[in-house]
């Protein structure tokens, strides 16, 4: 597992039956693009990055995230998801190196 | 080629450039265009019903925020065509998506057009690009 | 009030032309769009304010903030946005942890971190357990060394600035207070003689990129004045925390000189000097720059 590894998100704690929500994530990673050289060495440093991204509701998908190496340290989303019930989002990240990173938060809605 | 002193200082000077660049450089625009065209299946791309929002000039090029919208899309893939990889990322969106749009941070090699294209709910495409201007230099760069 | 000319020789002049956008005049500045920073739409911040009067020739102090792009200034007014928190959430952890021969973490002694309100805003100041002019970085390694009996971290690595933020964060909105009494006053001298010596082959101070040229570009890139009140930073650039002497290091380098080190009495000086010019100006770290 990458060093230092921290997944963050954001979720609100209620909601109303059929709003739409707003859900932030932001995972501590280096995203090593495979495209730098180390500075000591001058070798160049293995590509690892997370690859994918998905968050669920209550086992259904909201997103399905495939990354490159073009997104940036600390990878952030945004996205909207529909919260017809209460439950529980789940979400995952796929590191190169086989790591799994999970999360969970729960909603509430009235 | 008679060496010249003009003659060497291209020399030089090519040799230089190379020199800053890693293996492989960069993406050329018909890159770009082979990898869309790998997310479209070679479909026609048309215009309209997708709006991306960029910077229009990015403070650095290592985290520039980005933001797609597609009412109706199921997926939205990003193209950088001035990148080491076109392929930025691809949004999958599932049942319980509130809206087709996501916003996230991307890293950009240089000044370049950024390019959303997204596929809708009846398997046809629409695209959106813009421009972005990436400053270099100075202490911040 | 017109800025006081220093250059000193046609040369300087000549070299200052060269490094300051072209058509500029050399006497120029340029005052910064001022905006209001409210951190997650509660936290109002002081970005701008009077200076301290004899400490510099600035006519009014802006946070660093107000120098960048609308982009970059949001990221910093959210704290789900700004990446630095991702960095304040580690040091919770190492807060808590225990380390070394003693069997203490930070919590032992200090509780909350919230214990720590104010500290950032006062320092550097005089420690009275070390008997010398100490800076956060200190204080920590103090701690380190001398209570739980664990390794010092190096003076700007990733754990040291991450605590750096998470004891930061716990006075953002408290106006930084940075006293020079008689026990300082020495080394508040030689850190404003060093803001104003130039240094390495472009011979420049600090005082001519951010005192006589704050608000206008350097090259591609938008000079501030180089306030210190939102260090740590978060910068887009190397996607971590940035502590203020790795800042220093990285400035005195850019004039092409040979740098003091991190840690140095030299910078230790510089950054006492330095935080009394932003005084009045609201700690506004973990911020986030380009």
């Amino acid at each position: 597992m990458a060093k230092g590894v921290k997944p963050r998100v954001k979720v609100p704690k209620k909601a109303a039956a059929g709003d739409v929500i707003t859900i932030k994530t932001l995972i501590s990673h280096k995203m090593e693009s495979g495209r730098r050289k180390d500075k000591k060495t001058g070798e160049l440093i293995p590509r690892n990055i997370i690859n994918r991204f998905t968050c669920d509701f209550n086992g259904q998908n909201v997103i399905d995230v495939d990354l490159g190496t073009a997104i940036s340290t600390n990878p952030y989303f945004e996205f909207e998801a529909k919260v017809p019930e209460t439950g529980e989002f789940k979400f995952t990240w796929y590191d190169d190196d086989g790591s799994v990173y999970e999360t969970a938060k729960k909603i509430t809605v009235s | 080629m008679e060496l010249t002193r003009r003659n060497a200082l291209m020399i030089g000077a090519g040799a230089f450039a190379a020199t800053l660049l890693p293996a492989g450089a960069f993406a050329s625009p018909e890159d770009t265009e082979k990898a869309i065209a790998e997310f479209t299946g070679g479909a026609e791309v048309g215009e309209g019903g997708i709006d991306l929002t960029t910077p229009e000039i990015a403070e650095n090029g290592n985290t520039v925020p980005i933001s797609v919208d597609a009412p109706g899309a199921v997926a939205i893939a990003v193209f950088a065509n001035g990148n080491p990889e076109p392929k930025v990322c691809v949004f999958n969106f599932g049942p319980m998506a509130g809206s087709q749009s996501a916003s996230t941070r991307i890293r950009l090699a240089g000044t370049q057009d950024v390019v959303a294209v997204a596929k809708m709910a009846d398997g046809s495409f629409v695209k959106a690009s813009n421009t972005v201007k990436v400053t270099i230099g100075g202490c911040g760069g | 009030m017109k800025k006081r000319v220093t250059l000193k020789g046609a040369a300087a002049a000549a070299m200052a032309t060269a490094v300051f956008a072209a058509g500029t005049s050399v006497l120029a500045e340029q005052d910064p769009t001022v905006k209001e920073m409210v951190v997650n739409g509660e936290e109002v911040m002081t970005v701008v304010a009077d200076p301290q009067p004899g400490v510099s020739e600035l006519d009014k102090l802006y946070d660093g903030w107000l120098f960048r792009s609308e982009e970059t200034q949001a990221l910093q007014m959210d704290d789900f946005e700004n990446p630095g928190m991702i960095f304040v959430e580690q040091a919770e952890e190492m807060w808590n942890t225990v380390e070394g021969s003693e069997g203490k973490s930070c919590a032992s002694c200090h509780g909350d971190p919230s214990s720590m309100k104010g500290v950032r805003a006062t320092y550097p100041k005089m420690s009275p357990s070390l008997g010398k002019l100490a800076t956060i970085e200190m204080e920590v390694n103090n701690c380190r060394e001398n209570r739980m009996g664990a390794e010092p971290w190096k003076y700007t690595g990733g754990k040291m600035t991450a605590m750096n933020a998470l004891i930061t964060l716990q006075s953002r909105g408290m106006p930084v207070d940075v006293k020079v009494d008689d026990a300082v006053r020495a080394n508040w001298e030689h850190g404003k003689e060093l803001y104003y010596a130039r240094t390495g082959q472009l011979e420049l101070s600090c005082a001519n990129c951010h005192e006589q040229h704050y608000g206008e570009r350097i090259r591609a890139d938008m000079l501030s004045q180089g306030q210190i009140n939102g260090f740590p930073a978060y910068r887009l650039k190397n996607g971590k925390l940035n502590s203020v002497h790795a800042r220093f290091k990285g400035c005195v380098r850019d004039t092409r000189a040979e740098t003091y080190k991190p840690g140095s009495q030299a910078f230790i000086d510089l950054e006492l000097y330095v935080a009394t010019r932003g005084n009045g100006l609201s700690v506004t770290g973990p911020s986030v720059r380009n």
